[in-house]
């Protein structure tokens, strides 16, 4: 062994850490059983709950025209509440990571900081992939549900697209924060309404109807309702329907808007960790 | 190989500051290739300041400081590839066994497979935790997860070792064992470690022990150089009364006599025969008198004027 050695990280090193970085996610996240059941469980009793009682309503209202009821309805928008608490919980902890020291590790490290956020979102993204795979499982008891390859693989895809978009904006929304209980109040004023609004729970009102202009204009731009309205369209092979009562944005949109959401929240992500350096609190 | 023109690091009038308060005021010194160098000082001193400039976390204020000739500030990626940090607060992740936080360090340095391994065992068995490779992190206790701490910092063969505060929340007896590992890796493998310490007994194991009070490098030397700035013996008087004994002995034999802790407090060279002249001039009046030979703590209390903890305590 000899005492003077110079490590220089090329690109290849540097994949192969955020590699590591992201498999680490994975493994602590497995040896944690309560994340695995609690990111789970919540939203299939929501979804058992609230499916079941109002599904008779949502059929006789215009939105069940087509013939949906509210377990159809509602099973992409908890598909995308598992994508959402798995996701954003994976990336918070970097405040764990913080705390606990091992942050502080990474950040003296030649490591560039973009391939630690590529651990980090990458490892958070395919535990929410993960999970949301297990509980689309659940779609094959729906009757209308779309089981052909095409289906499934656009379907993979969009979720892997939109839970990037939401680890990397809850690393964004983490990078700052000291403890976990800060986070509580996000979750309470930005996510769970970014989720109720995102066409999740119920149809996004066209213009037409009456007082409904602010609700569809908050819906329109919110990033999420195009990932719930995709994935809407893959599991029921549905093609988009803009009525007098209600507003959908085409397939293409929802690609478009879900990709560049990913994409500028990885960039934030990888702005924020430029901006401090302490590993430690 | 760096040329040993080259110091391991050289910090020149170093400042820091955290809103008014002055963290570093003007701090310079270079360290030696191969040297233990101590770094110690009350807490608020300014070492953690210093310690983190060096790692690059946080950014430089005012001065420089290179780390084998590379600026900590534009060449910070040669300084992060040629250091390994060992923090105060522990940096390795409770869920994960040791072998699997070594790998991810490993990783972040870019090291991988055969060379990896090998590098792993070899630190490993060196540190004497190779049993305990496959165990969760969060059950082995504090000794051997400073342990694991340093095979993380050491992984990737850095030329300088950087710790802060490493026998903190150590007892005695793993710390003994962490000075005796630390001065191995120095000897065998020639790599230079800089330690933080707020223990002045600590201090004394070092090659040189730069102390910092106030954000100010107060003296900078080898533990028996420094020792021997304070010259004499010191003899430390326990009383009833200090305050009168105090003046009775400048009265009486002219000396200059220093109250601390209640006790009184003189440097004498030839100690052993003040002794008796003191005893015998004052029949009664002392409890207790010790002889001792200068300690980093007095070396501390003449350079600052006042006690080691006592600062500690006010700080």
């Amino acid at each position: 062994m000899t005492g003077i050695s110079m490590t220089k990280l090329q690109t290849t090193d540097a994949v192969r850490a955020a590699w590591v970085l992201c498999w680490r996610e994975f493994v602590r996240f497995f040896r944690q059983r309560n994340r695995v059941m609690g990111a789970i469980v919540t939203p299939f009793v929501f979804w058992i709950l609230f499916g079941t009682g109002l599904d008779q309503s949502f059929r006789m209202s215009a939105a069940g025209e087509g013939g949906q009821g509210f377990r159809e309805y509602f099973f992409p928008g908890t598909v995308v509440m598992i994508l959402m608490f798995t996701a954003i919980f994976a990336s918070i902890s970097i405040i764990e990571d913080r705390r606990e020291g091992f942050l502080q590790s990474v950040l003296v490290s030649p490591l560039p900081r973009g391939a630690m956020v590529l651990g980090k979102v990458l490892g958070g993204t395919l535990i929410a992939l993960f999970q949301g795979m297990i509980f689309c499982l659940l779609a094959l008891t729906l009757p209308q549900a779309s089981v052909s390859l095409g289906s499934f693989v656009g379907l993979v895809l969009l979720m892997f697209v939109v839970s990037v978009g939401l680890t990397a904006m809850g690393y964004v929304l983490a990078w700052k924060m000291d403890s976990t209980q800060g986070f509580h109040a996000i979750m309470n004023l930005v996510l769970m309404p970014m989720w109720l609004l995102s066409g999740s729970f119920f149809p996004i009102p066209s213009l037409s109807g009456d007082n409904w202009g602010v609700m569809h204009w908050i819906m329109k731009l919110n990033p999420l309702t195009y990932g719930v309205t995709g994935l809407r369209y893959f599991m029921f092979d549905l093609e988009p329907v803009s009525g007098e009562s209600f507003w959908e944005p085409g397939m293409g949109t929802c690609w478009i808007v879900s990709v560049l959401f990913a994409i500028v929240m990885f960039v934030g992500a990888c702005r924020v960790s430029e901006s401090r350096t302490t590993g430690g609190t | 190989m760096n040329s040993p023109a080259i110091p391991a690091v050289r910090v020149t009038d170093l400042t820091h500051s955290y809103g008014d308060r002055q963290a570093l005021n003007g701090v310079s010194f270079d360290i030696e290739p191969g040297e233990i160098f101590v770094l110690v000082g009350p807490n608020g001193g300014g070492k953690t300041t210093l310690f983190r400039i060096l790692s690059t976390l946080i950014p430089l204020q005012g001065g420089a400081a290179s780390v084998f000739g590379h600026n900590v500030v534009s060449e910070n990626q040669d300084v992060r590839a040629s250091i390994g940090v060992v923090f105060q607060s522990p940096s390795l992740d409770g869920k994960l066994t040791v072998s699997e936080n070594i790998h991810i360090q490993a990783a972040l340095y870019g090291m991988s497979g055969s060379v990896f391994q090998q590098r792993k065992s070899e630190l490993l068995s060196r540190l004497g935790i190779a049993d305990r490779a496959n165990d969760r992190v969060e059950t082995l206790s504090g000794g051997l997860k400073r342990r694991v701490e340093l095979a993380k910092g050491m992984i990737h063969h850095p030329a300088l070792l950087l710790m802060d505060e490493p026998s903190t929340a150590l007892d005695p007896g793993a710390r003994s064992d962490l000075w005796e590992l630390v001065r191995q890796l120095r000897d065998e493998l020639n790599i230079t470690i800089v330690l933080t310490s707020h223990l002045l007994e600590e201090a004394d194991r070092a090659d040189r022990v730069a102390i910092l009070h106030e954000g100010q490098l107060v003296a900078l030397d080898t533990p028996n150089a420094l020792r021997a700035t304070v010259g004499g013996d010191t003899i430390t008087i326990q009383t009833a009364d200090p305050e009168d004994l105090a003046k009775a002995v400048r009265d009486t034999f002219q000396l200059d006599a220093v109250l601390l802790d209640g006790a009184l407090r003189l440097e004498q060279s030839d100690g052993h025969t003040w002794i008796t002249k003191l005893v015998e001039a004052f029949p009664g009046q002392i409890d207790s008198i010790t002889l001792g030979k200068p300690t980093l703590e007095d070396v501390f209390i003449a350079k600052t004027g006042h006690r080691f903890w006592q600062h500690e305590a006010n700080a």
